[in-house]
């Protein structure tokens, strides 16, 4: 993996040893079941399908078999969902089995902390998994009743603890904490209390998502207007977000993002990387790069289980559309990913900058001729986003020439 | 429009075959030529429909309520626009009909058809009793000359109250009330005894066959595949079909290429003789060659001397018209000049906006024609159209003498250079049940009304005259009269010349820059007002920007109001979703086509949306 100066993240250029896979590939896996189903929730998932589980991984295995014949080792495994914690330690094994993947590579399962306990948590260890990442959202009461969750703060010390008690409680084995600002009636107290609570989990979470809630069109929470989050709100809580997290030792490396050095989440970076990966599973996506043209194809999966599991054991892709990203477009995208992150983008790419009246507030130079968002620049990603400047076409060129040559 | 007219046509062609009733050497004695005239809603249109279904001339199943109303807005809001005659035959009688406007912004629909006529039936409505356009009706009649034929209507109502009104009408009106007929044109109840009494009271027109032609063109209008239609009244000689024709005022010859009648079905006719009514079509492809109020003539053997004409109505109102696409400007200009050969009344003058681009400054009869005019262009001819705020037509004394004309708040003249600024008035006349008359004077006053008269109607009807500026009547008058008397007064209001006010032009700056689609002529009293609400409006209305963006109202340097649009501080994409990296790149390409399409004042940037809502009138 390099860092090209124009921006592009590109695969690596170096002899590929096969049997040391320095290629990042990913694989996600979507576990499509909840319990109940959280208003503000735009995710694939459904509480009524139940009596499909075995079927789906079954049908997750079957797909994994077909789509990852010739693909590389996976150099991090993502179970995401819906609530993959509701599988049984042998259910999750049996799908990972499955998964072809490196020694040593990232896997990662989304827990709802009221579903998990020792047991469960040893049995994930023991299958294979190194991560764990847990939705917490809030540790004020009120606040996770607003958001319509179903644990308290006190399931989520009793997840954490059975989670240091099957060894993931450091940097290389160790849990993520998901947060989310912004719920209608949450105070900026509740959320400094929600933060503070979250630092002092023991074992503590080596990484921390923090989202600022998002009114997802189609949800309920689309149709109720007086609990919309206050921009302005979330703003002030990102701020204090960043101040405490960092102050604690996790440092900021993509807009939602913190972690303590070397517990960033691989699987992830693959993502902002523009990086290969392969989903499995309904309404999973997929992103392979065709190094002959530079052009890459992003596809994703049918949206629900049932047609998911008919597909995939009828021996179909089950795959619903798809887009070609040629070389130009794969440019942008990777300028736009590469913004979110610490690494920033290329100076080139924002021409003028510190002419402008308002860029030079949103980002600032970071050496090697690269520029990063600022803390209040991160809070406006967007703006920036949109005034990013790709390099001209011969860099494309360049880039399609450093594809074909490393191919 | 011009496909809803040809769609009338069409059908009367079609239908003509059955309908025709070849009419000739009519005896003039046997003609009776009326236009129904009364107030917004009191029956004329349903009346009509009563007359064409009793007389036989629409079949029972053709038959659909307000027959004559054949455009798509018409239909579609339930009232009259455009004036339409028809031929009807009772008794042993030829009538001629003119189903008229009610709306005040129609009047000169109404005085137009008038000159066409001998009588007219005056409809009041029963549960209502006189209002305001009732009077001026009954006023043009007189005028003119005309029998007035008196009408109660919708007796069928249980609040109609027959006796009171009559007697109302008598005492007001001068009209006997014994001769008030009392119909229900919902029912047919008492409509042909009205059409006795037409023949019998209405006297028949009186004209010299053997003179030169003299015809009144009464309303014009253009067909795509006819070139001009126009209704015409003979006043003297023939007009008969194939002859060459002279356009008296427009001083243009013509062929005749069809006369004909209206059953309503289009019956062509070798020739019209005087006292008749009925279409012409010469060829002509310009309305302007055959303007309401021109008078034909034989070019062979031409009249001495041209009919009275009548004077086009002045526009009162005024808005810019701009499209909301840029690249639709020339789409608009030609949707203008098409819509205008149906409708002489709207003027149209190209005009540059900084904050809107090209269009037209338009001028309108009133606000109701304006509304009309604006809804026709985005339907018939598919635009998307942003309109400025309505305005009226200013008169700015120069200090060097000279006098300008102000349609538009940018071409208000520097201060240091003005005199003096007169503004339109109106005399306004309002009818209400008296237990208003305290909340109706203090309307007016806050209005800047004058009063010039108040009369008992009745004990319980009040006349109040009113001076006042046309400007205070555009923006919500009407709307104030109606909700303070629960709908029970009404207006109707004629221009009565102008006066010298102290206005002001309120400038709308955005960081600083002015915005001309948002400035105003206003009395210096409601400027701050103006100031005020709009910097509001437009708080709400203007997204926020990186930057904090002041919103002022100023008179020349002074800010009379202000607002301020805070920075903005979060636009972030809180997911990525997990590898759905389509979806996000998505939405940044739309936000990005967004900036796009905003428009820029200074560094602020505007959507098109903010402009429709800010100029959007108050509801
Ligand atoms: N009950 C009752 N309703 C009537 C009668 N005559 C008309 N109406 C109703 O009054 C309303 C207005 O009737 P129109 O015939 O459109 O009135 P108009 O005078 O032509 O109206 P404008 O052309 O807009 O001035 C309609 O809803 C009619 O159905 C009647 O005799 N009795
Ligand atoms: C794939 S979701 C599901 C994880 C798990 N089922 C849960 O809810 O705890 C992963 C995370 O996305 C975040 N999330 C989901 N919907 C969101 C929204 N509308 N706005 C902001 N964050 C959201 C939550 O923090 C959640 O933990
Ligand atoms: S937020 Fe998590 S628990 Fe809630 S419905 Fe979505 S996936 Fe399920
Ligand atoms: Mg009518």
């Amino acid at each position: 993996m390099l860092d090209q100066p124009d921006g592009a993240t590109l695969v690596d250029m170096s002899p590929v040893d096969p049997m040391a896979p320095t290629e990042p590939f990913g694989v996600y896996v979507h576990v499509p079941f909840c319990t109940s189903r959280c208003d503000y929730c735009a995710f694939a998932t459904w509480t009524d399908r139940f009596h499909l589980v075995n079927d789906y991984l079954d049908a997750c295995v079957i797909d994994a078999a077909r789509s990852l014949d010739g693909a590389p080792l996976a150099t991090s495994v993502f179970f995401g969902g819906g609530t993959p914690s509701l599988l049984e330690p042998d259910q999750l094994a049996k799908v990972l089995a499955a998964v072809r993947h490196a020694d040593g590579a990232e896997v990662t399962v989304e827990c709802n902390p009221e579903t998990v306990d020792a047991t469960k948590l040893a049995g994930y260890r023991a299958a294979g998994v190194t991560r764990l990442s847990f939705g917490v959202q809030s540790m004020v009461p009120a606040v996770l009743a607003s958001l319509g969750r179903h644990h308290d703060p006190a399931a989520v010390a009793s997840a954490v603890d059975a989670a240091g008690r099957a060894g993931f409680d450091g940097e290389q084995l160790g849990y993520n904490v998901d947060l989310i600002f912004g719920a209608a009636g949450e105070s900026p107290a509740d959320w400094e209390e929600t933060l503070l609570a979250v630092l002092a989990l023991d074992p503590p979470p080596h990484h921390v998502s923090g989202y600022g809630l998002t009114v997802e069109p189609g949800t309920p929470l689309a149709h109720e207007p007086d609990r919309h989050p206050d921009p302005d709100d979330q703003a002030d809580k990102y701020l204090l977000a960043d101040q405490m997290l960092s102050a604690a030792g996790l440092s900021w490396y993509e807009i939602s993002n913190w972690a303590r050095p070397g517990a960033e989440c691989r699987h992830n970076q693959l993502y902002w990387d523009q990086g290969e990966y392969i989903g499995i599973g309904c309404s999973a996506h997929s992103h392979r790069v065709d190094a002959e043209s530079g052009s890459a194809r992003r596809w994703w999966n049918v949206r629900t289980p049932d047609r998911y599991i008919r597909l995939a054991k009828s021996g179909q892709r089950p795959s619903a559309a798809g887009e070609d990203i040629n070389p130009q477009a794969r440019l942008v995208e990777s300028l736009q990913l590469a913004l979110r992150t610490r690494a920033g983008v290329p100076e080139s790419s924002l021409p003028g900058w510190d002419e402008d009246p308002v860029l030079p507030e949103l980002v600032t130079p970071a050496g090697s001729g690269r520029l990063v968002l600022t803390t209040n620049g991160r809070l406006l990603a967007n703006e920036v986003a949109i005034r990013l400047v790709p390099a001209p076409c011969d860099s494309v060129e360049n880039e399609v020439e450093n594809l074909r040559l490393s191919s | 429009m011009v496909a809803c007219q040809r769609r009338g046509l069409d059908q009367n062609y079609r239908r003509a075959g059955r309908a025709a009733t070849p009419l000739s050497e009519l005896n003039l004695e046997n003609i009776r030529n009326l236009s129904i005239v009364a107030h917004v809603d009191h029956g004329k249109s349903t009346l009509s429909d009563r007359v064409l279904e009793l007389t036989g001339a629409v079949d029972a199943r053709d038959m659909r309520e307000q027959y004559l109303d054949s455009m798509d807005i018409e239909r579609e809001r339930g009232i009259t626009i455009k004036a339409q005659n028809v031929r009807v035959r009772w008794k042993g009688h030829t009538i001629h009909l003119i189903d008229t406007p009610g709306h005040v912004d129609f009047g000169y629909e109404v005085s137009r058809s008038l000159a066409a006529c001998e009588g007219v039936v005056l409809l009041i409505d029963a549960a209502q009793g006189i209002e305001a356009q009732t009077l001026t009706n009954a006023y043009q009649a007189l005028e003119h000359d005309l029998e007035i034929v008196a009408v109660l209507n919708k007796i069928d109502l249980p609040a109609a109250d027959p006796d009171r009104y009559a007697a109302e009408i008598e005492k007001v009106l001068g009209l006997p009330a014994d001769e008030i007929l009392r119909i229900s044109a919902k029912t047919g109840a008492g409509v042909a005894d009205l059409l006795d009494a037409i023949c019998e009271r209405i006297p028949p027109p009186r004209g010299d066959a053997a003179a030169p032609l003299q015809g009144l063109i009464f309303d014009s209008y253009y067909d795509q595949y006819r070139g001009v239609v126009s209704a015409v009244r003979v006043m003297h000689g023939r007009l008969v079909s194939g002859e060459r024709l002279r356009f008296m005022q427009a001083g243009r010859t013509h062929d005749v290429e069809e006369i004909g009648i209206r059953t309503p079905a289009s019956v062509p006719v070798a020739e019209l003789g005087p006292g008749e009514v009925g279409y012409l079509i010469a060829g002509i492809k310009d309305v302007g060659e055959a303007r309401s109020g021109e008078t034909v003539t034989s070019a062979a053997r031409p009249a001495a001397a041209a009919l009275e004409g009548y004077k086009d109505p002045k526009p009162m109102v005024f808005c810019g018209l701009y499209p909301v696409e840029g690249d639709d400007f020339s789409n608009l200009r030609e949707a203008l000049e098409k819509l205008r050969l149906n409708d002489a009344s709207v003027t149209y003058e190209p005009e540059t906006s900084g904050a809107l681009g090209f269009g037209f400054r338009c001028g309108f009869l009133g606000l109701l024609h304006m509304e009309i005019v604006r809804e026709r262009l985005e339907r018939e001819f598919d635009l998307s159209l942003i309109a400025t705020a309505p305005s009226v037509e200013y008169r700015a004394h120069l200090t060097d003498g000279s006098v300008v004309e102000v349609h538009n708040p940018s071409e208000m003249p520097e201060p240091q250079k003005l005199e003096s600024i007169e503004e339109p008035y109106l005399q306004a006349t309002i009818l209400t049940p008296t237990e208003y008359t305290g909340t109706l004077m203090e309307l007016c006053q806050a209005r800047r009304g004058e009063m010039v008269r108040m009369e008992y109607l009745s004990p319980e009807r009040l006349e109040l005259v009113y001076r006042i500026p046309l400007a205070e009547v555009v923006m919500d008058f009407f709307d104030a009269l109606k909700s303070r008397t629960k709908g029970y007064a009404s207006l109707d209001y004629e221009p009565a010349g102008w006066d010298q006010a102290d206005l002001v032009k309120i400038d709308v700056l955005l960081n600083g820059v002015p915005v001309d689609a948002f400035s105003a002529i206003a009395h210096r009293s409601a400027a701050q007002e103006y100031g005020r609400r709009m910097t509001e409006r437009l708080r709400s209305l203007i997204p926020r920007q990186l930057f904090d963006v002041p919103i002022q109202a100023a008179i020349g340097g002074r800010i009379i109001a202000r607002e301020t649009v805070k920075a903005k501080r979060k636009d972030v994409l809180a997911k990525c979703y997990g590898g759905d990296i389509t979806r996000k790149r998505k939405l940044l390409e739309k936000q990005k086509e967004g900036k796009k399409r905003m428009k820029n004042i200074g560094r602020v940037e505007v959507p098109q949306e903010a402009f429709i809502q800010a100029l959007r009138l108050e509801e």
